[in-house]
């Protein structure tokens, strides 16, 4: 039996721990080596990203008109088997206790900002949010959907955060451009970034005085 | 008051901050939120306090800050056009409301697509992948590596302590200034790019006792929750930290 370009790829996906890239079965391939039968492999060496591509929507083409069920899913930056939604009470109850619970509110909206300011501080999302938001980051921290990703410059030197693989995977996002809303918030971003930048012109002295604090009637 | 009722706080959920009260109240009244008629939502949002205290709800301090401020845009509102006090931001004439327009918009926005997300979620959780267990084989290492007990832990830590008395400079001149969930961040961002690093290092840099301590339960925690793992090569010999990857 002759070895098909489109057989090694499904074989790298089928034992696949996480969603492989392009590049990574790229690499795989080129890197692979056989000690017996050296011929075999020599073929696929030079394979480029795009056949990989072509090849990678075949196979995905083959999963559905085959109606199997399983599917080849984009995800996180690489592609993936992953199980149709239609078995999931059944898989459900196979793998129970490793699925963990779905994430409240204030996570989700935490880590929509944090996916798309980062790097961003603490005091920054809890500015947009307008509440403390320690709990949260702290258990986003542990499930590993956030990570610290270095520290600001800003005064006391916080701690900046950003989302994770992990992040995508729980999401099934192909990556951050996949959040939604991401080019609107984003740009709104950019905007102020620019405005702020504008807004740097020394104030001038003629404002007067602060105001004073108002008392409510 | 009963002091067992005094006792009995409950914490709000249905609005998890000021902005969503804002958000729910601008809602719930119909009106424009780049229009906000700030007085009417300046009295509903005080008498939503008022009810939450009424409630014996523990009402969190954002909400009274957020109270302040829409009194302070309220009162801004009154003066006219050209008695507005011009803000360090030196444009004149400014809408008062429109720093807190610009915050609840952006807020809902974020609000917005955290919805999307917890649908993502849901969608998602339906989906299953390739579940691949372990071979039961690892890749051999180098030296077999022994679990570390957590008498060995205090030993090595205990180790730590002397040698950081022995240190001439290590006297307590500072109030602590180290949470173990700080070290936990701390220890995770040493490690952010790297799978693992020796005992000794997570304490090279500690300042004073107090640090040491506080570094040693942020190990202990991160331990706990499987985050990392410590292992030796030979009894009494160095511990090696691991990331539990």
């Amino acid at each position: 039996m002759t070895i098909e370009l489109k057989q090694i790829i499904e074989a790298l996906l089928f034992s696949a721990e996480r969603p492989l890239s392009l590049k990574e079965i790229r690499q795989i391939i080129a890197e692979a080596t056989d000690e017996e039968n050296p011929g075999s492999i020599e073929g696929f060496r030079n394979v480029r990203e795009a056949q990989i591509a072509v090849v990678l929507e075949e196979i995905k083409v083959e999963f559905d008109t085959q109606l199997r069920s399983f599917q080849l899913v984009e995800i996180a930056g690489g592609w993936r088997l992953m199980s149709r939604p239609e078995y999931a009470p059944w898989l459900k109850k196979l793998l129970d206790e490793a699925r963990p619970h779905r994430l409240s509110q204030p996570a989700l909206e935490t880590l929509s900002i944090v996916a798309l300011r980062q790097p961003i501080s603490r005091a920054d999302v809890a500015g947009i949010r307008g509440v403390e938001v320690d709990g949260v980051i702290r258990s986003l921290l542990e499930r590993d959907l956030i990570t610290i990703t270095g520290r600001s410059d800003a005064p006391g030197k916080p701690l900046l955060y950003g989302t994770t693989q992990r992040f995508l995977e729980h999401f099934g996002l192909r990556n951050l451009d996949d959040m939604p809303k991401a080019t609107e918030l984003r740009a709104q971003a950019a905007a102020l970034k620019t405005a702020e930048a504008k807004a740097t012109t020394p104030v001038s002295e003629n404002e007067g005085q602060a105001p004073t604090t108002p008392q409510p009637n | 008051m009963d002091s067992v009722e005094a006792d009995y706080k409950v914490k709000l959920e249905v609005f998890e901050g000021p902005l969503d009260l804002l958000l729910y109240l601008i809602k719930k009244e119909e009106v424009d939120i780049y229009d906000i008629p700030i007085e009417r939502i300046t009295n509903q949002y005080m008498e939503y306090l008022s009810l939450m205290k009424l409630l014996n709800l523990e009402v969190a301090g954002e909400f009274l800050v957020m109270a302040a401020t829409l009194m302070y845009i309220k009162s801004r509102m009154l003066l006219p056009a050209d008695q507005q006090v011009t803000d360090a931001e030196g444009e004149e004439g400014e809408d008062p409301r429109w720093e807190l327009i610009r915050q609840l918009v952006e807020y809902k926005k974020f609000k917005d697509a955290a919805l999307q997300l917890g649908r993502r979620e849901e969608e998602q959780s339906h989906l299953f992948p390739r579940q691949v267990g372990d071979l039961g084989f690892e890749s051999q290492p180098d030296q077999p590596l022994a679990e570390v007990g957590i008498f060995d832990l205090i030993n090595a830590f205990n180790q730590v302590l002397k040698k950081a008395s022995e240190r001439e400079d290590f006297r307590e001149i500072f109030e602590e200034r180290f949470t173990v969930s700080d070290k936990i961040e701390e220890i995770l961002y040493t490690l952010r790019d790297r799978l693992e690093m020796v005992f000794s290092e997570l304490f090279a840099n500690a300042g004073s006792r107090a640090e040491v301590v506080v570094t040693f339960l942020a190990l202990l925690e991160l331990i706990r929750l499987k985050r990392l793992r410590v292992q030796q090569v030979e009894a009494f010999g160095e511990i090696n930290v691991t990331k539990v990857v």
